[in-house]
């Protein structure tokens, strides 16, 4: 009962912590518990990938193949990546893939989006056709292709053109061809995605401004360049940046097409998340040298992120 | 002595633990044993651990296996953080590596003399020696041989396997077959430098046209002279002159042979389990056939245990046991009906009825001749050979120029390794 007297300000029994709670207003009540849930997600990230990040960038300081223990050699790992000639081969090819692989997907998978809108028959089925692939895993479908590259005679493609008497052609086999080769299953398996964003895209835009336009006689060709593309912009931006990244970080395609000699022939197919595979866990783990070439990814990724978004960004 | 050895040891063993039955500190030991994963070996290694467990009661040995693609990791992380196995096995080129990482322990010399392994062992295991002990033992080897085709043989009247390079493009010449646009749809011989013709150039066909692939301690590349070039012009004209072969025919080499597409292919014993099960596909095996002048030369690998550094005191003598065992005789002999690899010891290879063997008797008297590469980084190394024949296939450089490319950019990788 006695209790009941005591200001509530200072209640003794209550513990420090206690007290300076009640002492809180609703509002800095609030933002405890904010921080309180958020610790959990930010505790999270800094446990799995903002220190490996920070202990990748340390590392790419230091020498370490896995057994030993880590040597500090300063910018020795950058100096001897500037100097490898593989490395500007892999980062040419790396470029290739996005310069390539990013303008094919987005135009095609924007073709098929528009017409595909345009379908009444049959549009789920045909639309969760183009779907699949992309959720096929990556290893499957790059080993189905890898066996449609083939020579004669258990390869696919080159059983035709043999059928047809045309000479087969070396898909994998040809420093010139190979990357192409590499590329046309991983530009396959992205269009089902991209062509989601896409519808999704273009069902977000008002059926008044078509309707609009048609009554003023404009050609389905201007409507496109005028109304469709423009109000798309943002699902371009988000498209483009979301495709490059996938291109610049392009290795189970790769891998697995040419598992026996792998980024080859002669380095043709060689990107540089496989270069860096290859460094890690090939024959002598040189993890150091590994990580610097993990920075270098991450710098060209959030180059042309930046660049990209700058460029595309509304005005 | 070995065998006497490990029967005094376990009497001892035995009648001690009798003896002081009471006395906790004889309690049985656990030790753990680490392979990677690949079928046979895994069943191999369970029928030794069982007999081993039989003879040493108590003694209980648990293994423990890991895909291959991160074994390697795998034990670096577990045996500095004292964990992991008290033996532990490991390919004979990752040895350096582990002895600088202090992961592993030498033998105890007493056990394992380095005089009477060298005297009883086929000899490319004294790479496992370092200042007169040994740091790891095989329970077996593998060396190379020509598989054929012997249905095809039989249908091209061709009556024995070839004796000589000569016979050997010969052969293929008559094995091939082609369709109307002149594609290959049946390959005389199988080729491929990602398969293990990598090691067929170097240890194999750069012997026999007179050289050597590396210098004696192993440092320098001494494959760019006449000899190597020979041997080169040799391999790539097997496609681009003779037409008996083609890179990337049915995908790989082996798959080619085993679709019965190829009419020989030279492969390592390891490859003997996956043929036996191919239904279908009658094939017989030769000895690699011999150089111009007669010389015949092989390649020898081997995964090897090793006691790892963390394992002491009960655990010890237990592992030093178990490694005894698992390279005796006996064990070789099991490892060899089990897995089909080669045993390491000479007397046990070499008995009348394993040397005669149709099928392993080419490989077992290929190891009197074989030679064992020192490598430094195998797939890196591995891969400059692919790109050397890759260079002149594809970009039409001479023999000589993509050799001495691939001698330039391998000396590079082993004065790196070596730190000169």
């Amino acid at each position: 009962m006695a209790d009941l007297s005591r200001s509530d300000d200072t209640p003794p029994e209550r513990g420090w912590f206690s007290a300076r709670w009640h002492r809180l207003s609703i509002r800095q009540k609030q933002v405890v518990w904010a921080w309180a849930f958020l610790a959990i997600p930010i505790v999270f990230y800094v446990v799995v990938r903002f220190y490996p990040t920070a202990n990748a960038f340390v590392l790419s300081f230091q020498e370490w193949n896995l057994l030993g223990a880590r040597t500090w050699v300063g910018f020795e790992n950058y100096i001897d990546l500037w100097n490898d000639p593989v490395f500007w081969t892999v980062f040419a090819n790396t470029f290739e893939y996005l310069i390539i692989g990013t303008p094919i997907s987005l135009v095609i998978s924007f073709i098929i989006a528009y017409h595909l809108d345009k379908v009444r028959f049959m549009h789920g089925t045909i639309r969760a056709l183009y779907f699949l692939p992309f959720m096929t895993s990556a290893v499957a479908m790059a080993w189905v292709w890898r066996w449609f590259y083939q020579p004669v005679p258990i390869g696919v493609f080159n059983n035709m053109l043999a059928q047809i008497g045309i000479p087969q052609i070396a898909f994998l086999q040809s420093t010139a061809i190979a990357l192409p080769a590499v590329l046309a299953p991983a530009v396959w398996a992205g269009l089902g995605f991209q062509i989601i964003i896409f519808m999704a895209g273009l069902r977000a835009i008002p059926p008044t401004y078509y309707e609009a336009a048609r009554v003023d006689g404009v050609s389905n060709w201007t409507m496109l360049w005028e109304i469709t593309l423009p109000l798309l912009k943002p699902t371009i931006v988000f498209l483009v940046v979301f495709s490059s990244i996938g291109f610049l970080r392009i290795f189970d395609h790769v891998f697995n097409m040419t598992t026996n000699n792998p980024g080859g022939p002669l380095n043709s197919t060689k990107p540089l998340v496989l270069m860096i595979y290859e460094t890690a866990f090939g024959g002598r783990s040189q993890m150091g040298a590994a990580a610097a070439q993990t920075v270098v990814l991450f710098v060209i990724l959030l180059i042309v992120s930046l660049v990209q978004l700058r460029i595309l960004r509304d005005r | 002595m070995f065998s006497d050895l490990r029967t005094t040891l376990a009497a001892t063993a035995i009648s001690g633990a009798t003896l002081c039955a009471t006395v906790p500190a004889m309690a049985d030991v656990e030790i753990e044993y680490w392979q990677y994963f690949f079928d046979a070996r895994v069943t191999a290694m369970e029928q030794l651990i069982e007999n081993f467990e039989a003879a040493h009661p108590d003694i209980t040995v648990t293994m423990t296996h890991f895909p291959y693609a991160n074994y390697r990791t795998q034990v670096a992380a577990a045996i500095p953080a004292g964990e992991g196995p008290d033996v532990v096995q490991l390919f004979y080129g990752w040895l350096n590596d582990y002895v600088e990482a202090e992961l592993i322990q030498p033998l105890p010399t007493d056990v394992f003399p380095a005089a009477e392994i060298e005297a009883e062992f086929f000899p490319m295991v004294s790479a496992m020696e370092q200042d007169g002990q040994y740091w790891a033992l095989p329970t077996a080897v593998r060396s190379l041989a020509l598989f054929y085709n012997q249905r095809l043989f039989d249908a091209a009247g061709i009556e024995a396997p070839p004796e000589t390079l000569d016979e050997l493009v010969e052969i293929a010449a008559t094995l091939t077959e082609r369709d109307g646009a002149g594609n290959i749809t049946q390959e005389g011989l199988t080729s491929g430098m990602t398969a293990q013709d990598h090691h067929w150039f170097r240890e194999v066909l750069v012997r026999q046209f007179g050289g050597a692939p590396y210098s004696d301690d192993n440092r320098t590349v001494t494959y760019d002279d006449d000899a190597g070039r020979a041997a080169l012009a040799f391999y790539t004209g097997l496609e681009q002159e003779h037409g008996v072969t083609q890179t990337g025919f049915m995908d790989e080499p082996q798959a080619a042979f085993r679709a019965g597409r190829a009419g020989m292919h030279i492969d390592g014993s390891f490859r003997i389990g996956a043929l036996n099960d191919t239904r279908g596909l009658n094939w017989g095996v030769a000895e690699l056939p011999a150089g111009p002048d007669g010389t015949r030369s092989n390649y020898s690998s081997y995964w090897v245990n090793a006691i790892t550094s963390h394992s002491e005191g009960e655990k010890y003598d237990a592992a030093v046991l178990f490694m005894d065992y698992i390279t005796s005789p006996e064990a070789m002999q099991i490892w060899l009906e089990v897995v089909g690899e080669l045993p390491a010891r000479q007397a046990v290879g070499m008995t009348d009825e394993n040397a005669n063997d149709p099928i392993y008797g080419p490989f077992i008297r290929g190891l009197a001749y074989a030679h064992t590469t020192q490598f430094a980084d195998e797939s890196a190394q591995r891969q400059l050979m692919v790109e050397m024949v890759e260079r002149v296939q594809l970009e039409g450089a001479s023999v000589a120029d993509s050799l001495a490319t691939a001698t330039q950019a391998e000396q590079t990788l082993l004065d790196d390794y070596y730190g000169d």
